[in-house]
C-alpha cells in the first residue's frame, strides 16, 4: 500500500516539477514573468515574479527534490511497518517542495514569510521522521527554534520596511534603502542577513545544522543540505538585488562571515566521528565558499570592478548548483551505508568497498568534487572564484588586496582541509578491512536506489568537463547583478567562458591520460605474474581490522595542531597503580561557538527564568488569581482616563 | 614542447644527481648516475603482488598519481616558447590536479588496511595541505608583479614588467626559486621533512605509504617522484629565463638549475638531520611566512603601499 503512495508522491512531485520548470526555463533564458494571484481575504492580490534568479533556484529545487523522492521511496521501504508515518512524510515532501517554489516566486513580504514558515515547519516534520528517538526529536526542535529566531529577524526587518514605505511589495526594500541614509539601510541589510543566515547556516548561526542533518533520514538531509539552506543564500541574493546601499560594506560583511564559515566548518568537519555530522559541517564550509563568491561579487559592484563582480557572482551562483548536486549525493551515499550497517559512526565502519562497490564509487566521485578537484564540477566554481580573487589582487588598492589575499588563503586552506577530511571519510568508511562485525551480511543496494545517484553523477562530470553550457545558462542570473556585464569592449564573461572551456578540455585530457596509463599497466601486467597476498605487516602475519589506522588517529596530528582553537571533550586518564584496572577513554568533539553563543546564554536565561519559578506552583487557585489580576488590569487600563479624571476631581476637592 | 622534453630529461638525471652528491659528500664513489632510472625500468617490467584487502582504488591510484603529475607538467612553459596548455589561472588547475593525484595516493594507502600506511597517509594529507598556501601566495605575488595570471605570461614578463627594476625582479626570483625548491622537498617528502633512506617502515611519510605497491605501480610511483622534482626545478628555472636572452643560454640556465636542484637536495640530505615530526608544521608555516615576505616585497614594488 505504501508503495502505491510513494509512487503517487513521486508522480505528483514530477508533475509539479515539470509545471514549474517551464516558466523557470523561460525566465532563465531572459523572459522575466510577473503575475498576480488572488489569495483570498487575508493577503488579497498576491504578486508573483519569476526572474532568472528564481528560475535558477526553481530548477535546482526541482532536480534535487526529484532525486530525493526517487531515492527516498526506496529508503523508506526499510521502515515498512510504519505506514501512516511514511504517508505523512511523503505528503510533507510535496508540501515542502511547493513551499520552496513559493519562496522563490512570491513578491509580497507577508506572503514570503508565510511560505518561508510553511517550508520551515514542513521540513521540521520531515526531520523528525524517527520521532521515537529522543536525540532526533531534540535536534528537530533545535532546528525549529533556531529557524524561528531567523524568522524573527526577517519579520522585524519586513515590518520596518512596511512601516517606513507603506508598501508590502518586495520593491519596498528598494524604496526604503533609497529613502534612508546609508547606515540605516546597512542595519536593515544586517537584519536580513542574520535572518537568512540562520537558514543558510553561516557561522555563528549554524549550530542547528550539525544536529538536524544526522537526525533526518538520508534523503531529507540531502534535500535540506542541497536546497533548503540554499534558500537562505537565495534570500541574501534577493536582498542584494533590491537594496541600494553601500555595496563595499555589504560585500565586506558577507566576505568576512563567509571566510569564517568556510574555515570553521571544515575545521570542525574533520574531527567529527558521525558521517552525516561530518557532511553537515561541510555544508557550512560550502556555504562559506558560496559566500566568498557572492561577497567578492558585491565588493566588485561597490568598487565598480566588473571583473570582480562577474567572476564572484558566477562562481558563487554556480557553486550553489554544484553543492546541491554533490552534497545530496554524499548524503544519499551515507544513507545507503546506514541502511546496511545500521551505524554512522566512522570508527565502526570499514571495508565497505568489497560488498558495496557501486555505493563506494558514488561516494568517491562527489567526495572528489566537493574537494574542488578537477575534472569535476566543484573545481569549475572554485576556479571562477579564484580567477576573480587573483584579478582582484592586482586591480584593487592596498587594504583590499590584503583582504583578497586573506580570501585566497582561506579558500586554499579550505580546499586542503577538505582533502584531509574526505580522505578520512572515504578511506576509513569504505576502504581497508571492517573494524567491527556488521550486524548483517552486507550487500549492494538495489539499482533503483543507485539510479538517482547516477543522475546526479552525470551532472557532476558534465559540469566539470563541459562547463560552458552551464555557465552560459546562468548568464542571465549574473546579468541581474551586473547589468553592464555585456557592454563595453572588454567582454569579461566571454573570455572567461573561453578559459573555462579550456579547463574542461584539460579535465578531459587528464582523464584520457589516466586511461592510457592504466591500460598500459594492464597490458604490461598481462604477461607477468600477478597474485594476491596479505598486506605487508612488517613480518607480522596475523593482522586484524583493529590494527588499522582509525579515523581519530588519521587526524591526530591535525588535532594536535588545531586543538587550541577547537574544543574537544576528553577524560584524561592518569594511571597510578602498577597493575591498572580496565580503563575507558573517551573523546568527543564539541563546537566552541555553540558553547559560548547558545549553551551559555541558555543557561543564563534559564537562571533568570528560574527566579519566576514560584509563579508556576501548580495550584489551581493561584492560576485563577492570576486570571483575576489580569481581568482587573484590563478593566483598569481601559478606563484609565476615567479613573484619572475621577482621581483629579477628587484631589481638587481639597 | 621544449619544456616537456627538458623536464623528462631532468627527471631521468635528477635522482642520479642526488645520489651522486650524497655519495661525494660522504666520500664514496657512488652508483652510476643512471642507476635510479635503471631500477625504475626494472620495476616496470616486473609482476605485481596485491594485498587481498585492497580494492580497485589501490589498483588505479598509481596511474592517477602519475597522470596528475604528467598533466601538471604540461602547464609548465619554457621561457618564450610557451607551454602546451596555458590559460589565465592555469596555476590553480596545476595545484588542484596535483592534489587529485595526492588524494588517490592517500586513499590507496588507507585501502591496504595497514597501520604503517595509514600513518604515512595521515601525515601526507596534513603536510601537503599546510604547504598549499605558500604556493598560492607565491603565484599570487608573481601575478601581482607581472599583472598576469598564467604560468606562461608570468614567467614571460617577470623581468620585463617593471623595466627599471630588473635587479629586484631577480632578487624576488631567487626567493621564489628557493620556495619552489622547498615545496618540492615537502611534496616529495625528502629531507629535512622526512628521511627516505631509513628502513622503509621507519620512514614517516611518503615511503611508508607505498609499502604495498610493487612491480609496475611501484616503478610508476618512483618515477613520478623524479618527475615531480624536475617539475619544481623547472618552475624555479623559469624564474630566470628571459625571452631576450639567446635561446641556447636559456637552455643552459634551465639545465643548470635542474642540476643545481639535484645538488641542493643531495647536500641537504648529507648535512641535515630529519626534523621531528611535530616540528614539520612549524617548518611549513615558516615557509608560508617567507612567501608572505615575497608578497609584501611585490606590494612595495608595485607601489600599492602608496594608497
Amino acid at each position: 500500500m505504501s508503495k502505491l503512495y510513494s509512487t503517487l508522491t513521486a508522480a505528483v512531485i514530477i508533475i509539479v516539477a515539470a509545471v514549474s520548470s517551464y516558466p523557470a526555463i523561460i525566465a532563465l533564458a531572459g523572459g522575466e514573468q510577473h503575475f498576480v494571484l488572488n489569495a483570498g481575504f487575508v493577503f488579497g492580490p498576491l504578486p508573483f515574479m519569476i526572474d532568472a534568479l528564481s528560475g535558477f533556484m526553481i530548477l535546482i529545487i526541482n532536480f534535487t527534490v526529484i532525486t530525493c523522492i526517487l531515492y527516498g521511496r526506496k529508503y523508506l521501504e526499510h521502515y515498512h511497518d510504519m505506514v501512516s508515518n511514511i504517508n505523512l512524510h511523503l505528503f510533507l515532501i510535496i508540501v515542502c517542495h511547493i513551499a520552496m517554489l513559493l519562496v522563490c516566486t512570491v513578491q509580497s513580504l507577508p506572503g514570503f514569510l508565510v511560505a518561508w514558515e510553511i517550508m520551515a515547519i514542513s521540513s521540521f516534520l520531515l526531520v523528525i521522521f524517527e520521532y521515537w528517538k529522543k536525540d532526533n526529536l531534540k535536534a528537530g526542535l533545535n532546528y525549529l527554534i533556531q529557524s524561528h529566531i531567523g524568522v524573527l529577524f526577517l519579520t522585524v526587518a519586513f515590518i520596518w520596511v512596511i512601516v517606513i514605505t507603506g508598501s508590502s511589495d518586495f520593491t519596498a526594500i528598494k524604496l526604503f534603502s533609497q529613502k534612508v541614509p546609508v547606515p540605516v539601510s546597512i542595519t536593515l541589510f544586517i537584519l536580513l542577513f542574520i535572518g537568512f543566515g540562520f537558514k543558510a547556516g553561516f557561522v555563528p548561526f549554524h549550530t542547528w545544522l550539525p544536529y538536524a542533518h544526522p537526525a533526518a533520514p538520508a534523503h531529507i538531509s540531502g534535500m535540506m543540505s542541497g536546497v533548503i539552506i540554499k534558500l537562505g543564500i537565495f534570500g541574501i541574493l534577493r536582498v542584494l538585488l533590491l537594496i541600494k546601499s553601500d555595496f563595499v560594506i555589504m560585500g565586506s560583511i558577507i566576505l568576512i562571515v563567509s571566510m569564517i564559515s568556510g574555515l570553521y566548518g571544515v575545521m570542525l568537519a574533520i574531527i567529527q566521528h558521525n558521517l552525516k555530522k561530518l557532511l553537515a559541517y561541510h555544508s557550512i564550509e560550502n556555504i562559506g565558499i558560496i559566500g566568498i563568491g557572492i561577497g567578492m561579487g558585491t565588493l566588485g559592484i561597490g568598487l565598480h570592478n566588473n571583473y570582480l563582480a562577474v567572476l564572484g557572482f558566477a562562481g558563487g551562483i554556480l557553486h550553489i548548483l554544484n553543492h546541491s548536486l554533490f552534497k545530496s549525493l554524499l548524503f544519499y551515499g551515507a544513507g545507503s551505508v546506514y541502511l546496511k550497517t545500521h551505524t554512522l559512526n566512522i570508527e565502526k565502519l570499514g571495508g565497505l568497498v568489497k560488498s558495496m562497490p557501486k555505493t563506494s564509487a558514488f561516494f568517491l566521485i562527489p567526495a572528489l568534487a566537493i574537494c574542488g578537484l578537477p575534472p569535476f564540477n566543484g573545481f569549475v566554481s572554485e576556479f571562477l572564484i579564484y580567477s576573480g580573487l587573483f584579478t582582484g589582487l592586482k586591480s584593487l588598492n592596498f587594504s583590499f588586496s590584503i583582504f583578497v589575499l586573506l580570501a585566497i588563503c582561506s579558500l586554499v586552506i579550505i580546499g586542503g582541509l577538505a582533502i584531509l577530511c574526505f580522505t578520512k571519510a572515504f578511506g576509513i568508511v569504505f576502504l581497508g578491512s571492517p573494524r567491527e562485525k556488521y550486524p548483517e551480511e552486507l550487500s549492494e543496494v538495489p539499482n533503483s536506489m543507485l539510479f538517482p545517484k547516477f543522475l546526479i553523477t552525470f551532472f557532476l562530470i558534465g559540469i566539470g568537463l563541459y562547463p560552458k553550457v552551464f555557465l552560459l545558462s546562468i548568464q542571465n542570473v549574473i546579468g541581474l547583478f551586473v547589468p553592464d556585464m555585456f557592454s563595453g569592449g572588454n567582454n569579461i564573461f566571454a573570455s572567461q567562458i573561453d578559459i573555462l572551456s579550456k579547463v574542461g578540455l584539460v579535465g578531459g585530457l587528464f582523464l584520457l591520460i589516466i586511461l592510457i596509463v592504466y591500460s598500459v599497466k594492464k597490458i604490461v601486467e598481462k604477461r607477468k605474474s600477478v597474485y594476491e597476498s596479505q598486506t605487508w605487516g612488517c613480518g607480522y602475519v596475523a593482522p586484524t581490522g583493529k590494527l588499522q589506522y582509525t579515523a581519530s588517529s588519521f587526524v591526530k596530528s591535525y588535532v594536535n595542531l588545531i586543538e587550541p582553537v577547537l574544543s574537544i571533550k576528553k577524560n584524561d586518564i592518569v594511571i597510578n597503580e602498577v597493575f591498572p584496572k580496565e580503563l575507558k577513554y573517551e573523546s568527543s568533539p564539541y563546537d566552541k561557538i555553540e558553547y559560548y553563543l547558545i549553551d551559555k546564554n541558555i543557561k543564563l536565561i534559564k537562571k533568570l527564568l528560574f527566579k519566576l519559578y514560584f509563579l508556576q506552583n501548580g495550584k489551581i487557585q493561584f492560576y485563577i488569581l492570576y486570571g483575576l489580576f489580569f481581568i482587573l488590569f484590563i478593566i483598569l487600563y481601559l478606563n484609565i482616563e476615567f479613573i484619572i479624571s475621577q482621581l483629579s476631581s477628587f484631589l481638587r476637592m481639597f | 614542447m621544449i619544456s616537456l622534453l627538458f623536464i623528462f630529461l631532468g627527471s631521468i638525471f635528477i635522482a642520479g644527481i642526488i645520489n651522486r652528491t650524497t655519495a661525494n659528500f660522504s666520500g664514496r664513489k657512488g652508483q652510476g648516475i643512471f642507476q635510479p632510472i635503471k631500477d625504475i625500468i626494472k620495476l616496470l617490467k616486473k609482476g605485481s603482488v596485491y594485498s587481498s584487502v585492497s580494492s580497485f582504488v589501490f589498483k588505479i591510484a598509481p596511474s592517477v598519481y602519475f597522470s596528475s603529475v604528467l598533466t601538471a607538467v604540461l602547464f609548465i612553459p619554457f621561457g618564450s616558447s610557451g607551454a602546451l596548455l596555458s590559460f589565465d589561472g592555469d596555476f590553480v588547475m596545476f595545484a588542484y590536479i596535483l592534489a587529485l593525484g595526492k588524494f588517490f595516493m592517500i586513499i590507496a594507502s588507507l585501502d591496504t588496511g595497514s597501520s604503517f600506511e595509514g600513518m604515512g597517509a595521515s601525515r601526507e594529507a596534513l603536510y601537503s595541505m599546510l604547504a598549499e598556501p605558500a604556493f598560492f601566495i607565491l603565484l599570487g605575488s608573481l601575478g601581482l608583479l607581472t599583472g598576469f595570471s598564467s604560468f606562461y605570461k608570468i614567467f614571460y614578463f617577470i623581468h620585463n614588467a617593471y623595466s627599471a627594476s630588473s635587479y629586484i625582479s631577480y632578487t624576488i626570483g631567487i626567493m621564489a626559486a628557493l620556495i619552489f625548491f622547498a615545496l618540492g622537498l615537502i611534496e616529495n617528502s625528502r629531507m629535512p621533512i622526512d628521511d627516505p633512506k631509513t628502513h622503509l617502515e621507519l620512514t614517516m611519510i611518503h615511503e611508508v605509504m607505498i609499502l604495498d605497491n610493487s612491480g609496475f605501480d611501484l616503478g610508476l610511483i618512483l618515477y613520478t617522484g623524479c618527475l615531480k622534482f624536475s617539475m619544481y626545478a623547472a618552475l624555479a628555472a623559469n624564474l630566470f629565463l628571459n625571452p631576450y636572452f639567446p635561446f641556447y643560454l636559456n637552455i643552459v640556465i634551465f639545465i643548470g638549475i635542474q642540476f643545481l636542484y639535484g645538488c641542493f637536495i643531495g647536500s641537504i640530505e648529507s648535512f641535515s638531520a630529519r626534523f621531528r615530526m611535530n616540528q614539520n608544521p612549524q617548518v611549513i608555516f615558516a615557509l608560508s611566512s617567507v612567501t608572505l615576505l615575497v608578497f609584501i616585497a611585490v606590494m612595495i614594488l608595485t607601489g600599492k603601499f602608496n594608497y
